[in-house]
């Protein structure tokens, strides 16, 4: 029951940001469509929403060419206290999707801001919304560092073969 | 107040035959005004602008409820074990509980304190006394958890607390029942009162920066009953005042024996030069017992420390740290006015309220204008301390709370009201009923240099006929008046848990901002912490049965466990994985001679579970956590004793392994 509240709460504070972006014009879309171009309509009807991106507060990160072993590896002890419960490194669904290939489907921004947003990208995001019709579990708030969600990126491109 | 009383009593002879109700100036539909609804009704989704702590009387807790509203927040276990929040029933909270006497289960919380920095309410902690098995508990209001609770050697009837100072260097805690001290023969004559009850006052230092309690030093005092107290403030900082009364010094049939006297004593006690004494060297170092119990946000756990000596100071040696002052008739409350120079004293018998100033009483101390001793104490004359006396202000004055705008607002136990008076000239501004027996009353910030003096709480003994009943008991009623009028206005019946005595209230901001969300589960020291489902494991060390587990939505690891077997000891210690803020997991299993345990995002609890039969024990979650809830379960197989199932545990393996064939 209270999580049932929480949804329809989260779900009233998303629509309100709607509502706020679309009166505050300019800016802040303005910033999100030149940086991506792909920007479109989601289905609440935001304009400014970027689904390549996500909504949180990375817009742009950047990736080696290689991977960086320490940060794969700090990424990994963040994997296994907070994320391993659920996450499976195959393709196969535990609680919530498994981790293979998800840096192939996914751009950094939107893993980095999904697993660090997640309330906010999952009231949104078509691709975030399809996953939770299959999982039925909203991703719990991890409550991530900025260096956490990095080193786990880093961890999940590891675990898709990036050397 | 007798006019009033004459008017019902004709009011009721005329229309009693015709109608019962028509002759009820106290009711509901004369006593609320229209716009009550509108002052108390907080919106959905909007927040109150008050916290309510509220004792909880002989349900050993405390209650949070947001004012105006009167909506329930929260119930704080404190004094007794609450099997909802797994409080004494957890490995890790059954210390918090321990006191010289072993494991208590329950006491009697009357009092609460908001700490305070420079006469303000500062919003760290709140303090709580136990009433019959003397302690101090300090509530950390990050997590709205008791995080300290202390023991009082050398009391009994710790009633008279927990009352602080305005920068809460100390709490007091004063004893109700006088009592030979622990270290000497207790086995004597209960008539020999005279010769071998002692009072004791425990002043409890606070750690300014993290709460941490101390018992300071106590004050030695003849035998008498403490009752209640208040800290002097601004000019009077440094002092503290108790009511007493027994200053008969009877010990049957007290509520004879112990008003005999027309005048018992408020006791001032003049702490900083306490403080220089003690300092000094002039106290005595005595040998006693009491439990010191601290409970850690890093480890989860609380530990019990048992201390072994106080220092004790004696009054009747030390001739300027106390002094009475006589008080018609057995006085109950004892309380200073925002400036500090008020202090007023409510006999429960008397028909008057005195009120003593703080200069009058330097002045006769200063000029030793004394009525002999007490047992060594200095009396200093009833003259020389008063500054005035309300006159007929109603029947059974008990506790006096201040606006900070001149008025005083006492409530009356024997008329069922509250009388609204001026400190200034002493006269009778405004009266309102209570329903019924009013005891407390809250002002927020209301025994501060600077109260906020929007709400009036009264807290009532009795409440027949103000909500549906429910058999012989009823829920104890607290009624919420607004004062921010010239006349005060009720506007509002809420009940609350156990028999509410004392409360205070605060502004929500000065709590909201600092809330703990969650424990970050990096910073979990708890020893049996499983910090990863990759961690989780059952270990088996002699009949004793660790299981490290982890909660997550939607599912424990381990959630099958076999090889427990008969007479052994298992311990689940449960890792909450979550950091998402209201995201608790419960824990429960059957036949469990114990409580559930409920867990915190990122902490660890233990429940302790001795099996007592041999079979299939499912274990469960609690707390509703997602859609997937309901599968959030698990079994334990506990087998005979001697048998030779091997131990093992797993999450996710399918029932195909060879080894669950068996």
């Amino acid at each position: 029951m209270r999580k049932l509240l929480i949804i329809i709460s989260m779900g009233a504070i998303s629509a309100f940001f709607a509502g706020c972006n679309s009166n505050s014009g300019g800016e802040s879309t303005a910033e999100t469509t030149t940086e991506t171009p792909q920007a479109t309509t989601t289905e609440n009807g935001n304009p400014s929403y970027d689904p390549n991106r996500g909504e949180g507060k990375f817009t742009k990160v950047e990736l080696g060419a290689t991977l960086d072993a320490a940060m794969a590896t700090e990424g990994e002890k963040v994997s296994n206290v907070k994320c391993s419960s659920c996450h499976k490194l195959t393709d196969e669904k535990l609680v919530g999707p498994g981790w293979k290939g998800v840096t192939t489907r996914r751009t950094p921004e939107w893993i980095m801001n999904f697993i660090t947003n997640t309330d906010a990208m999952l009231d949104k995001d078509p691709a975030a919304q399809a996953q939770l019709e299959i999982c039925l579990v909203r991703m719990p708030n991890q409550s991530l560092t900025n260096d956490d969600a990095r080193h786990l990126l880093e961890f999940m491109r590891k675990n898709d073969g990036v050397k | 107040m007798k006019k009033l009383n004459l008017k019902l009593v004709v009011c009721i002879a005329v229309f009693s035959a015709v109608s019962m109700t028509a002759c009820r100036p106290k009711n509901v539909g004369s006593a609320v005004s229209g716009d009550a609804a509108k002052k108390t009704y907080v919106a959905p989704g909007k927040y109150d602008e008050f916290y309510n702590f509220v004792s909880g009387g002989f349900s050993g807790q405390m209650s949070v409820y947001g004012l105006p509203s009167a909506r329930l927040l929260r119930v704080i276990p404190v004094f007794s074990v609450d099997p909802e929040k797994g409080w004494g029933y957890s490995e890790e909270t059954k210390p918090m509980l321990n006191t010289s006497h072993g494991f208590v289960p329950w006491d009697d919380l009357h009092h609460v304190e908001l700490s305070q920095t420079n006469g303000e309410i500062n919003g760290k902690w709140v303090f709580g006394n136990a009433n019959n098995t003397p302690r101090l508990a300090r509530i950390d209001l990050r997590t709205f958890r008791t995080a300290e609770i202390i023991e009082l050697p050398n009391s009994a009837g710790n009633h008279s607390s927990p009352f602080g100072t305005e920068n809460s260097e100390y709490i007091v805690a004063g004893t109700r029942f006088s009592v030979p001290a622990d270290n000497a023969n207790g086995d004597v004559a209960i008539s020999s009162y005279k010769q071998n009850f002692k009072g004791h006052i425990s002043f409890v230092s606070i750690n300014p920066e993290n709460g941490g309690m101390n018992i300071a030093f106590q004050i030695k005092t003849p035998g008498v009953n403490f009752d209640l107290a208040r800290c002097g403030r601004a000019k009077s900082h440094g002092w503290f005042f108790f009511s007493c009364y027994n200053t008969e010094q009877a010990n049957t049939l007290l509520e004879v024996n112990a008003s005999q006297k027309d005048k018992d004593f408020i006791m001032a006690v003049n702490w900083k030069k306490a403080e220089e004494y003690l300092k000094a060297g002039k106290g005595t170092k005595v040998p006693v017992k009491y439990a010191h119990n601290v409970y850690s946000d890093e480890t989860h756990t609380a530990t019990s420390t048992i201390k072994t000596e106080v220092t004790v100071l004696d009054a009747s040696v030390l001739k300027d740290i106390c002094y009475f002052i006589p008080c018609p008739k057995s006085p109950h409350g004892c309380d200073v006015d925002p400036t500090g120079e008020f202090i007023v004293g409510s006999g429960k018998l008397a028909a008057l309220i005195p009120v003593f100033s703080f200069d009058k009483i330097q002045k006769a101390i200063a000029d030793k204008s004394y009525d002999g001793e007490f047992e060594g104490i200095p009396v200093i004359k009833y003259e020389s301390a008063l500054y005035g006396e309300v006159k007929k202000p109603g029947l059974g004055p008990l506790h006096t709370e201040f606006d900070g705008k001149g008025n005083a607002y006492t409530s009356f136990f024997v008329s069922s009201e509250v009388v609204k008076w001026n400190i200034k000239d002493l006269k009778v501004v405004d009266r309102v009923p209570t329903f019924y027996s009013v005891g407390h009353l809250c002002v927020p910030g209301g025994n501060t240099r600077k109260p906020n003096p929007k709400y009036l709480i009264a807290y009532n003994k009795i409440t027949k006929d103000r909500y549906l009943p429910t058999g012989p008991e009823l829920a104890q009623s607290a009624q919420l008046y607004d004062i921010s009028g010239e006349k005060m206005q009720l506007i509002l019946d809420f009940p609350t848990i156990g028999e509410p005595h004392y409360a205070q209230a605060l502004s929500a901001d000065l709590i909201t901002k600092n809330q703990v969300k969650i424990f970050k589960i990096e910073d979990n020291k708890h020893p049996y912490a499983t910090k990863g489902e990759g961690e989780s494991k059952v270990v088996r060390q002699g009949n004793k049965v660790h299981v490290y587990m982890t909660s997550v939505r939607s599912h424990f690891a381990p959630d099958n466990i076999e090889g427990v077997k008969m007479g052994d000891e298992v311990y689940f210690h449960v890792t909450n994985l979550e950091q998402d803020w209201d995201v608790p997991h419960g824990f429960a299993v059957k036949g469990a001679n114990n409580a559930e345990l409920l867990i915190m995002p990122g902490e660890t609890q233990t429940l302790k579970w001795v099996p007592e039969k041999v079979g299939m024990f499912p274990m469960y979650c609690t707390d509703f956590c997602s859609a997937l809830h309901q599968e959030m379960q698990g079994y334990v197989r506990v087998s005979p004793a001697g048998s030779n199932v091997p131990l093992t545990f797993h999450v996710g393996k399918t029932a195909s392994a060879p080894e669950a064939a068996k």
